[in-house]
């Protein structure tokens, strides 16, 4: 199997499903001769022309509401929004245009818009660009929210949502475009609302996402050599959740621990852990934890922000409260 | 400008009888159903908000007339004229209003957010300004679709105010879209008045912002809204890009049924319904001989006709079944 960055496989779905289908366009800021800020759409105005490729204004409301009207008319936009800090100016087309065409309408419409956007922190950008607002989304019925770990999820996850009839935020994690991984030849689909165990074990099953289960598969493998066998569940996509996937393992290991890089209060981590105890609660050997990122906005010191994400001691130092070691 | 419609004599040269005359039937129309559905809101038979378009029906009238099947018309919460005079039937309208399954959404939108796709309404919008974006990317739908049908998107005047505004006359300009703004300009944002929100009163020089074509027009005077929309549409299926029209209009009720309208004075009111764009187009037919007393008589019995038709239609029919709470949420349950 070849093996492939992240971006390479997004970056390749793009491309065959452009190929395959004549409807989808992109648009977005700096996506034509910038290439995108991340670099994906490098050589994509060249291949498919620029009616095809199309470079906007610094105006996200716009962008979305735009696709969100194209895709009204028939046509299937891929819209990339630069970097998840800048949703909150398209927030209201998102969640009042995007989200609820379909249901207010009562079905005589639908936006099959997908939103391409760059998440995470971590490389000192401050306050006001480290965030991680997909929980934001995954709270709104009418959109979903896919948020691939892996380039071979990126691939099978984005096909998925081009080739669908719902609006979705398809997240990257800037600081994974550049991760190997395998990727499968040819065409592949996963559907949204599938969770995956990428790691068996027994004694609890952490649970996460996004670049958060690269540092839980390094914890994992090393509790693995203290003895202790850790189940990891990657959500792949946030709404959908597949609450089966996370409860059958808890079920399995008795102990749940959620790691997510966003912040802890009335975050993913509380929705996951909430909806274990409501379906499994007579298998919960201890509470459900969290491992999130600190209640204050990030800093800029280097020091200071390190201190704010979680990182693999933290992770490995919740087990260990966890299992009351 | 105040006096156009006062002073306009005759008809369009490419107006003929029956069409200056089906003009008027809609015009009336509109009024009816806005009329009924005031009572019908005061007997509890329709919940929400109820905004109603009393005074402007020459606007969406105007300038849906010179429209095609095929063109696409988005509006804001204010939406039942536009609804009605692209085609909407009015039994389907009303039932909407009355929350029933045959309603033109399956009443799951209501009063602010009727569409029918069968006649090209794709929606009223209930957050000011936040459809624009939308009339934008499905101009843009026609555009590389090498279609050459236009869009017709209808706002208030509160709505200039808003980012959404200048996003999307922006990036329709660039863009050389075909889609026409239509600010319907009735002096109130909700109870403040334009002098109050606005920096710039003459809205159709905010077009020079983004180098498109910007004008007034009377929007008491059916044919003016209708020539100068006719200009607009041209232009843009001729791939000459968007227009910004204003028409100064007026909302002789308030801005809902909620609002005792204690913002603006009654003498204002009483001049601009002095001006009321149906007895005006009514007068003006009937003094080119194009219209008799009794034409008018029939047409208003034809029109009351129709609109206690609807209510029947609305009352008659039955309320969605539960189950219908869940779909359309996705394409796929």
């Amino acid at each position: 199997m070849p093996v492939v960055t992240f971006r390479e496989a997004v970056a390749e779905v793009l491309r065959e499903e452009m190929r395959r289908d004549p409807r989808i366009f992109l648009l977005g800021e700096d996506i034509v001769d910038y290439g995108g800020t991340y670099g994906v759409t490098r050589g994509f105005a060249e291949e498919f022309g620029e009616k095809r490729v199309k470079d906007t204004p610094i105006a996200e409301s716009v962008i979305i509401g735009a696709a969100v009207g194209a895709a009204m008319g028939g046509l299937r936009p891929v819209a990339e929004l630069m970097n998840i800090n800048f949703a909150m100016q398209a927030m209201d087309q998102i969640v009042n245009s995007a989200a609820k065409v379909r249901y207010m309408f009562g079905g005589q419409t639908s936006a099959p818009v997908v939103i391409r956007t760059a998440g995470g922190s971590g490389v000192q950008l401050a306050a006001t660009h480290s965030q991680n607002f997909e929980v934001y989304f995954a709270h709104m019925p009418g959109l979903k929210v896919a948020i691939p770990a892996t380039p071979k999820d990126a691939k099978g996850l984005l096909t998925t949502c081009i080739r669908g009839e719902d609006p979705v935020l398809f997240v990257e994690h800037a600081a994974l475009y550049g991760t190997r991984g395998e990727v499968p030849e040819g065409e592949l689909l996963i559907p949204l609302g599938q969770a995956e165990v990428k790691r068996a074990g027994k004694d609890l099953t952490l649970i996460s996402y996004s670049r958060m289960l690269l540092l839980v598969l390094e914890a994992a493998s090393r509790l693995g050599k203290e003895g202790i066998e850790a189940e990891v569940v990657d959500l792949r996509s946030l709404r959908p959740l597949d609450v089966a996937t996370i409860v059958t393992s808890v079920r399995k290991t008795n102990r749940a621990l959620i790691v997510e890089e966003d912040w802890y209060s009335f975050g993913v981590g509380a929705e996951v852990a909430a909806r274990i105890q409501e379906e499994a609660f007579d298998d919960l050997d201890a509470p459900v934890m969290r491992v999130a990122v600190e209640e204050v906005p990030l800093p800029y010191a280097k020091n200071l922000e390190k201190l704010a994400i979680p990182n693999v001691d933290r992770i490995i130092a919740g087990v260990k409260r966890l299992l009351g070691r | 400008m105040a006096d156009a419609a006062v002073t306009a004599k005759g008809i369009p040269r490419d107006v003929d009888k029956p069409a200056a005359v089906d003009l008027l039937r809609q015009m009336l129309l509109i009024r009816n159903f806005e009329d009924k559905a005031a009572e019908m809101y005061a007997k509890g038979k329709i919940g929400g908000f109820l905004h109603l378009y009393n005074g402007e029906e020459a606007v969406a009238v105007g300038a849906i007339s010179v429209l095609r099947k095929e063109d696409l018309v988005v509006t804001h919460y204010r939406d039942h004229g536009h609804a009605l005079a692209k085609g909407s039937d009015p039994g389907r309208c009303m039932a909407e209003l009355f929350g029933k399954a045959t309603g033109l959404c399956k009443g799951k939108g209501g009063s602010m957010h009727f569409c029918d796709a069968s006649v090209g309404i794709l929606g009223g919008y209930a957050i000011v300004a936040g459809h624009l974006p939308l009339a934008t990317g499905l101009a843009f739908a026609f555009q590389y679709q090498g279609k050459d049908n236009v869009v017709l998107c209808f706002f208030g005047d509160g709505a200039t105010n808003g980012g959404d505004f200048h996003e999307a006359l922006n990036l329709s300009s660039l863009w050389k879209l075909p889609v026409v703004f239509i600010c319907e300009n009735n002096l109130y944002g909700m109870g403040t008045a334009l002098r109050k929100a606005s920096a710039l009163l003459d809205i159709h020089k905010k077009a020079a912002a983004y180098d498109m074509p910007g004008e007034r027009v009377d929007g008491m005077d059916v044919f003016a809204v209708r020539e100068a929309t006719a200009r607009a549409v041209a232009a843009a299926r001729a791939g000459e890009g968007p227009t910004l029209l204003e028409a100064l209009c007026y909302r002789f009720r308030g801005h809902s049924m909620a609002d005792p309208v204690l913002y603006r004075g009654k003498e204002e009111e009483h001049v601009w319904r002095a001006r009321d764009p149906i007895t005006t187009l009514r007068a003006r037919l009937e003094a080119e001989g194009v219209l008799s007393t009794e034409e008018y008589e029939a047409l208003e019995r034809e029109v009351t006709t129709r609109i206690e038709e609807a209510v029947r239609f609305a009352e008659g029919s039955p309320e969605p079944a539960p189950e219908e709470l869940y779909t359309d949420v996705y394409a796929r349950p």
